[in-house]
């Protein structure tokens, strides 16, 4: 099944053995504690039972499903455009993120390719809702910590980064802007160079994060060497994203399976960190914000003139086939599946999500860990609950 | 006969006024305390503004609060211990204002000057230990009892380092009395030089570091709120309080802050008194409060400066920095200022 490190096997072998013996000497008894659905580290709810010896985590088991919306059923019901708002509220911190996939498989079925200008500004606005995205995650690291000031400046932060998605395409949360073969519009006026002083203001965001909580011994103290996932297991409960490059898998879907956007024509660097405990997976992702800016910059500069929308035909009905495209989103790999058997409607539609398989890892990693740390280690895998119930 | 009873009737007017006073003082504190920095001070760091709306500037916000607490549904969980869980917040209130019984604020404003005065402040602060203890188990829910297990570890904990920091202090004085404690410093001098007298914060600055880091465990503030610790805890023992008993524990932790902070002020600033040389001794019976005031607030601030900057432990982190380095540096401390205090 899985592979367990001598680490976990040694911890685990020590925790039975102590409890048998104080179970003789003193015949405690374990203690189940809910950690949610209600909870505020849970980010929504997510509901975690978790058996206790003290504050030392027996067992733990995540449960899913208390927000489940059948977006997957729902797609079978909906036309092609009107997919992408459902899709837009798997991961709501990066919404567009969630178009893009999704989109890239129905024009990979349809045969039809948008206009090189499309496929660069998608990448920006791609690049942009992973900022938005990681911004809070940074900032709401400090707050499972108890350090509540960070997160207040994130919220400040990110509001320049909405803002730039808020005049492109009129939607802060949900920009439902992505079309089959192109873009709804072309952008603003004067919007690249907004953006690219937006981006200042995120790597000065970056710094400050850098000042206040990576920087902090007691931060340090609580993350390094806690939760630690080694590469073998990171790849076989299918981690993805920041969480695998942390355990130091080299492995960037925008590098290494690319389609369609236009990452191969950027100048750029896939952050990986051999540690694979909450302080690189938090580490990664603040370089992972910071390379972002730097991909908004190139992109801004370089972008091509153009339209933004192929031709497609008016009513757009999807030939007969199936389709896979995964992009690297801010959460990790989303995947979707498509079947279509020529209709308006797709047949079938299976959305990979990224939190789905970066939460399955956690019966494993909280084992025999303690209570505080539950909420470091859930923190720094950092999940969306609506990625994880779709 | 009548003697006597007159005697008696002046003591009983005395005390009421002087309880009464002291009580007026401390909440006043308290609330100046609250608005300043838990409203205020805190929103600026967090580039926000706080509450505006009540009162020019949102000054009147404590008060809207406290309508609201008092307002709500006094709620007994169906499990709870219904004696203890009522008793308790009463258990943490009175240890906070019984601290406040020896604390002087001017030459004779001081409820009663005891002997004892500091090892009876330290006494007291402890009580609410218990409190908390019987908070979390008397609520019958699972974070609570974490909660109040975790705070009593860590209180006990701490007392010993706040224990020690202080007897650097008392070696220095050569007595346990807060007024003796002020005097020292105000009347002594710095080799000779008597211009700002000598504050012992300067002879004992570990001892006050190690005072100040102790003062915010005891306090349950960040980075040691594992007891609250709303991330993982929900609230740790306050989990099930609601309505006025909530606002109890809410005034005993703030007014706890005032305490120790006026504690430390004394003990390390010089307390209510200016030196010799700055003020005549009739001015500063009403100079004094203010004196000691400012300082207080001065201190809460720095606590909550340290609450909104910095992550939390772990438990066992935090007891190791206990253990391990703060009551090994205060024992060094004392050694180091009784070897002085023989040689000089």
């Amino acid at each position: 099944m899985t592979s367990v490190t001598d680490r976990q096997k040694l911890q685990y072998i020590a925790a039975q053995a102590a409890d048998a013996r104080v179970n003789v000497e003193l015949e405690t008894e374990g203690m189940t504690l809910n950690l949610g659905p209600q909870h505020p580290a849970t980010h929504g709810t997510l509901r975690i039972i978790a058996q206790l010896d003290g504050e030392q985590v027996v067992h733990a088991e995540p449960v899913a499903g208390y927000m489940h919306r059948g977006y997957e059923k729902l797609t079978e019901v909906r036309t092609y455009p009107q997919i992408t708002t459902l899709v837009n509220r798997i991961d709501w911190l990066g919404s567009f993120a969630n178009e893009v996939p999704f989109i890239l498989a129905a024009e990979q079925l349809m045969e039809v390719e948008a206009p090189e200008r499309a496929m660069w500004i998608r990448t920006i606005l791609f690049e942009l809702s992973r900022i938005s995205n990681l911004i809070l995650f940074l900032g709401d690291m400090g707050v499972q910590l108890g350090a509540v000031t960070p997160v207040f400046f994130a919220f400040r932060d990110r509001e320049f980064v909405l803002d730039q998605i808020e005049a492109a395409t009129g939607g802060r949360f949900h920009p439902n802007f992505d079309r089959i073969g192109g873009l709804k519009d072309d952008l603003p006026k004067g919007w690249l160079e907004s953006t690219k002083g937006s981006m200042d203001k995120v790597r000065e965001f970056c710094d400050q994060i850098e000042d206040l909580l990576l920087g902090s011994e007691i931060f340090q103290a609580r993350t390094r060497g806690i939760g630690i996932v080694p590469a073998d297991v990171a790849m076989q409960y299918g981690l993805s994203g920041a969480n695998a490059r942390a355990s130091g898998i080299d492995w960037d879907i925008r590098r290494d399976n690319c389609i369609g956007l236009a990452y191969p024509e950027l100048d750029w660097k896939v952050w990986k960190h051999t540690d694979g405990d909450s302080f690189a997976r938090f580490w990664v992702r603040i370089q992972e914000v910071r390379e972002a800016a730097k991909m908004v910059d190139q992109l801004c500069d370089g972008l091509p003139a153009g339209p933004v929308m192929a031709k497609v035909p008016r009513i757009i009905k999807v030939p007969a086939g199936e389709a896979y495209v995964a992009t690297e989103n801010p959460l990790g790999e989303m995947g979707y599946y498509i079947v279509s058997e020529g209709e308006l409607t797709p047949f079938r539609v299976k959305i990979r999500s990224a939190s789905f398989s970066n939460m399955s890892i956690t019966p494993w990693l909280l084992r025999g860990v303690y209570v505080p740390d539950i909420i470091t280690i859930l923190g720094s895998l950092y999940f969306i609950l609506g990625d994880i119930d779709r | 006969m009548t003697t006597v009873l007159a005697a008696d009737w002046a003591y009983w007017q005395e005390t009421l006024v002087k309880v009464g006073l002291g009580l007026v003082a401390v909440l006043l504190l308290t609330g100046a305390v609250v608005y300043m920095y838990l409203f205020k001070f805190v929103s600026f760091m967090q580039s926000r503004l706080g509450p505006m709306e009540a009162g020019p500037y949102g000054s009147m916000q404590l008060l809207a609060e406290v309508g609201k607490w008092l307002q709500k549904e006094d709620i007994f969980t169906e499990n709870s211990d219904r004696i203890v869980f009522g008793l308790a917040p009463a258990i943490v209130m009175s240890s906070t204002f019984l601290m406040f019984v020896v604390i002087p604020a001017g030459p004779n404003a001081v409820i009663s000057d005891l002997g004892t005065g500091i090892y009876y402040v330290l006494a007291m602060s402890s009580i609410a230990t218990i409190g908390i203890l019987s908070a979390g188990w008397a609520s019958a829910n699972k974070y609570s009892l974490m909660g109040g297990l975790r705070a009593a570890g860590q209180l006990i904990a701490y007392e010993l380092p706040l224990v020690l920091a202080v007897v650097g202090v008392v070696i220095q004085v050569g007595s346990l009395n807060l007024q003796d404690i002020v005097h020292a410093q105000s009347d002594g001098a710095i080799f000779g030089w008597s211009g700002i007298g000598n504050p012992f914060i300067l002879t004992q600055f570990v001892g006050f570091l190690i005072f100040l880091i102790a003062v915010q465990a005891e306090l349950t503030q960040s980075p040691f709120d594992m007891p609250i610790a709303e991330s993982e805890l929900v609230g740790g023992y306050q989990v099930e309080y609601t309505g006025i008993r909530f606002l109890v524990f809410f005034i005993a932790e703030f007014a706890t802050a005032v305490g120790f902070a006026a504690v430390a002020s004394t003990l390390f600033l010089g307390g209510w008194a200016l030196p010799a040389d700055w003020a005549s001794a009739s001015t500063m019976h009403w100079l004094g409060p203010i004196v000691i005031s400012a300082k207080a607030v001065l201190l809460v601030g720095v606590v909550f400066w340290v609450r909104f900057s910095l992550p939390r432990f772990r438990e066992d982190q935090l007891q190791q920095l206990a253990w391990k380095f703060l009551i090994p540096v205060a024992l060094l401390n004392i050694v180091v200022t009784g070897i002085l205090k023989v040689a000089f």
